[in-house]
């Protein structure tokens, strides 16, 4: 398994659009790919399942990937996710 | 029911509409379908039911699909959410979870698909950012369509209604009440909700009883319980015993005596003891409304709200359909004025199917004019359609949420685009509507003497004006107390209005719900406002306080209402002064008998 982290940097948090992108990245794993916030985890592959940590704008996430040829998947999340989902970052 | 133990129970809320009524409670689900009834599938049946359920999901999808397709670039943003919809469809916790459910549980799909959405709410509530955790509203729109496709058509929803009841929902959208049948509706209770939010509104002008924010009606009331619902005092009993009921029997009647009474002195004119003649109008949104207005006794429409044929249809409605609507509310109404307010969409009245980019504060956002200034093309339509019908009757145009000069700038030359493409179509219009604009953001007010070089009057939106001006949201619980119509704040501004007003000759009537509240007419009166727009159900008895009331003393009283310095030292006065004017306690007080 592999992972890594990443803090969550948009201003709305972990809200249903950028749930919705991890997934559809997610879904293109040949295993399962998990995101969490530490205390919880999710199948990054459902909105729902994403949204229902409640990641807040500054949540440190942490990423998993269950097979090593997912690393790409894991890479293109965390860069989301830093990018902000290309949302506001301020305030 | 046996007679020893009561099985009664109480629920206090807010008072919507005033009014008493018994009858059977008739529950609306919380997701905003009808209730959901819960069989069991034979197990060789229960592949069918999951594909019954695959087909749902597929058509609510394509549907949703066609949505997007047919959107124009300019609403790209709202592609967003509407993409995002799309992904939620198939999602697992969804899609995979009902499967299951009806597989291990072999339920139908309505039922299994509502257990699962239960199960994600749940887990929502559990979080403690409420932003994250109101995004749950996403989930379930998603749901709704899918089981408006399991349950049939979706005409099989509130409309469907057809026995006399008491509606109980968790909460009521505008599209919602626009579905119901009201004649068949013996009152409203809801969980959510405050005095003037929408329901209460709607309720009032059609003599509903309605009891608002119960928190937990849902949950207390059973189907087919007892209810009575005293919109008055904001309480609602399930299962009232004898005694209760013998009493709100006879409440109930001696307050239609009381309607009664109000009702065959209302044709009287709205005249003071020393003369002085008050114009009073009726708020509606419904063409309907129109005969309420004139049984009421109104001498117009002060305020016709044009949301609702937005919100009713599932496009924009062209400026034929709209022309329509507004020629016959002002062939209607002749001799009398009726005010158009053009398109005010906001927080509660968005429309479905134009999925609105998400705002965090809605009030705040893109909203009334400044949507319209946005959309240009859907204001030219209903501006042209308000010219027009303005050839059958007599017609005023009013702006919302106006809260700078270059606005109302703005708004003339769209205006002068529809005289000008009129003139090309050789349609018959009036091009010299009076142009108004509400005043309801505290920069209007401020500004209100420079607007007034631009326009032919000023109409005062109450609920907004409080709102903004206080920083009360008003179906906000917690805090809607502190929604004060009589806070000296509020009072000294619309006397800065009126002088404002006066300085550049411009008329002002008032059409927030501040304007139906009997308490509030000496004051206003003594503000010098001379015309009044409120709900037609209002009319009669604010007509009854102003032939009791004399303009010379009210405005003696606002002057040293002017020197105070808190809400109770101003209504302690008001209520003093005019004790034997103001309508009898017993009609709009909290109950104070356990």
């Amino acid at each position: 398994m592999l992972s890594c982290k990443s803090t969550i940097m948009n201003s709305l948090g972990m809200h249903a659009r950028p749930a919705a992108m991890i997934s559809k990245i997610a879904q293109n794993a040949q295993q399962d790919v998990w995101i969490g916030d530490g205390e919880n985890r999710a199948d990054a592959s459902s909105v729902i399942d994403i949204l229902s940590i409640g990641m807040t704008k500054g949540t440190e996430v942490r990423l998993e990937v269950e097979h090593k040829n997912d690393i790409q998947i894991l890479e293109s999340i965390k860069k989301l996710i830093e990018q902000g989902f290309g949302e506001d970052t301020d305030g | 029911m046996g007679e020893s133990e009561s099985r009664e129970v109480r629920i206090h809320g807010i008072s919507g509409s005033p009014g008493i009524c018994i009858g059977q409670a008739y529950i609306v689900d919380r997701e905003g379908v009808d209730i959901i009834k819960r069989y069991s599938i034979s197990e060789n049946l229960v592949k069918h039911e999951i594909n019954r359920f695959k087909s749902a999901v597929k058509k609510a999808k394509d549907e949703h699909s066609k949505i997007i397709e047919s959107l124009n670039d300019d609403l790209s943003s709202q592609l967003n959410i509407l993409e995002t919809h799309l992904a939620l469809f198939k999602d697992k916790m969804l899609y995979g979870k009902t499967i299951e459910t009806i597989k291990t549980e072999c339920v139908n799909a309505e039922w299994a698909l509502r257990k699962v959405l239960r199960q994600v709410k749940a887990m929502f509530t559990k979080l403690d950012d409420p932003y994250l955790q109101s995004r749950v509203s996403d989930i379930v729109q998603v749901s709704e369509q899918v089981m408006r496709y399991l349950v049939g058509a979706q005409d099989v929803r509130i409309a469907d209604i057809n026995k006399r009841v008491i509606l109980v929902a968790h909460d009521l959208s505008p599209a919602d009440t626009s579905q119901i049948q009201l004649e068949r509706i013996k009152g409203f209770v809801t969980d959510r909700g405050g005095k003037d939010s929408h329901t209460g509104i709607i309720a009032k002008s059609l003599h509903i009883p309605c009891v608002l924010g119960t928190g937990k009606a849902t949950i207390c009331v059973n189907n087919d319980d007892i209810l009575i619902v005293d919109g008055s005092s904001g309480i609602i009993i399930i299962n009232p015993d004898e005694d209760t009921l013998f009493k709100y029997e006879e409440r109930k009647s001696r307050y239609d005596d009381y309607r009664a009474l109000l009702a065959r002195e209302s044709y009287l004119p709205a005249v003071t003891l020393d003369g002085e003649k008050f114009c009073l109008k009726a708020n509606i949104e419904l063409v309907e409304e129109v005969v309420a207005v004139k049984d009421n006794g109104a001498d117009g429409v002060g305020l016709f709200r044009t949301e609702f044929l937005y919100l009713n249809l599932k496009r924009f409605p062209t400026e034929e359909e709209l022309f329509d609507k507004y020629k016959e509310v002002a062939e209607l109404m002749t001799p009398g004025c009726v005010t158009i307010r053009t398109l005010d969409i906001n927080g509660d009245k968005v429309l479905p199917y134009a999925v609105a980019a998400e705002e965090a504060n809605p009030a705040l956002g893109l909203r009334g004019v400044r949507f319209c200034l946005k959309r240009t093309d859907i204001f030219l339509t209903q501006i042209k359609a308000v010219l027009r019908a303005a050839a059958f009757g007599n017609i005023k145009l009013l702006i919302p949420m106006i809260s700078a000069v270059e606005e109302i700038v703005e708004v003339k030359t769209v205006i002068d685009r529809a005289i000008e493409e009129l003139e090309d179509e050789e349609k018959i219009f009036n091009k010299n509507v009076p142009l108004g604009i509400m005043i309801e953001v505290p920069s209007a007010v401020i500004m209100a003497e420079e607007l007034g070089k631009h326009v032919d009057f000023f109409s005062i939106g109450t609920n907004d004006l409080i709102q903004y001006s206080l920083a009360i949201d008003r179906r906000n619980r917690q805090v809607a107390h502190l929604y004060q119509p009589l806070n000296p704040a509020v009072i000294r501004m619309i006397k800065s209005l009126m002088d404002a007003a006066d300085k550049s000759g411009v008329d002002v009537a008032m059409c927030g719900e501040m304007a139906g509240e009997p308490v509030n007419i000496p004051v206003l009166m003594g503000l010098g406002l001379k015309e009044f727009s409120m709900n037609s159900g209002a009319i009669p008895v604010v007509k009854q306080v102003i032939r009791q009331l004399d303009s010379k003393e009210t405005k003696n009283m606002v002057n040293t209402i002017l020197t105070m310095q808190s809400v109770s030292e101003i209504i302690e006065l008001v209520e003093e002064k005019y004790r034997k004017i103001l309508p009898s306690k017993e009609f709009d007080e909290q109950e104070n008998a356990g």
